[in-house]
């Protein structure tokens, strides 16, 4: 079951560049090897935290976007629990709400296109060309 | 707007009796109604079809969490019920991940 995930870490503030990176890349291979694929990283940059994490009032941001099971998800986690370096991370499953938004884009795009006695009969078509 | 006070003041309203010699008033002359005219608030995600609360927009959720690091309730901000859901869903997922306070100070 293929899934798209939002991975969201907190590397500490005092990791350099070059190790940062080097970190990230090993993560990624550990998803890959879990059987995700990596869709995207993001880095964020340093950001002050809301509130202390391990101490720590900065941190370093990184974003993935993957696609993967929840059994690969669940390897990466666990991954990142026992890297030192990575101070709090946050998991979220996007596939629901991005179906969610692709929907109300299209109602709205038929709303506009068409007038509005129009736009409920290509409410009743659109998702036979969804299936 | 005028309809309103009209009928404001043709309700009866409560007045402390033995006070004959007040000055008249006019028809347009207000006691008793509304102290404050409240505008209707208009939900945010609604008026601006915003579809997408991110956790990570912490500019967009900053506007609707309190100075304490609080939700603010919907009657306050006038969000409808069903981006109030998402929102409140958003904040949370941002406490979660340090880009909001769970309490400030």
């Amino acid at each position: 079951m293929q899934r798209a995930y939002e991975v969201m870490f907190i590397v500490r503030p005092d990791l350099i560049e070059e190790d940062l990176d080097k970190l990230v890349a090993m993560l990624q291979t550990h998803a890959t090897g879990a059987g995700a694929t990596v869709k995207n990283t993001e880095k964020m940059g340093k950001r002050r935290l809301a509130y202390d994490v391990k101490k720590f009032q900065e941190g370093q941001y990184v974003l993935f976007t993957l696609e993967g099971d929840g059994k690969a998800i669940h390897e990466l986690e666990r991954r990142m629990r026992v890297t030192e370096p990575v101070i709090k991370f946050i998991t979220v499953r996007t596939d629901e709400e991005q179906q969610r938004l692709e929907k109300a884009r299209k109602l709205r795009a038929a709303r506009i296109r068409r007038p509005p006695a129009e736009a409920a009969a290509a409410e009743s078509e659109s998702p036979a060309v969804n299936a | 707007m005028a309809d309103e006070v009209n009928q404001e003041v043709a309700t009866p309203a409560p007045r402390p009796q033995g006070r004959p010699d007040r000055p008249d008033r006019g028809p347009g002359a207000r006691d008793g109604g509304r102290k404050f005219f409240r505008r209707k608030k208009l939900c945010k995600f609604c008026v601006e079809k915003i579809d997408d609360i991110n956790y990570k927009d912490v500019r967009l959720l900053g506007q609707f969490v309190a100075e304490r690091g609080k939700i603010v309730p919907r009657r306050l901000t006038g969000v409808c019920t069903p981006h109030q859901r998402r929102l409140t869903a958003a904040i949370k997922r941002a406490r979660n991940i340090a880009l909001l306070p769970f309490a400030a100070r």
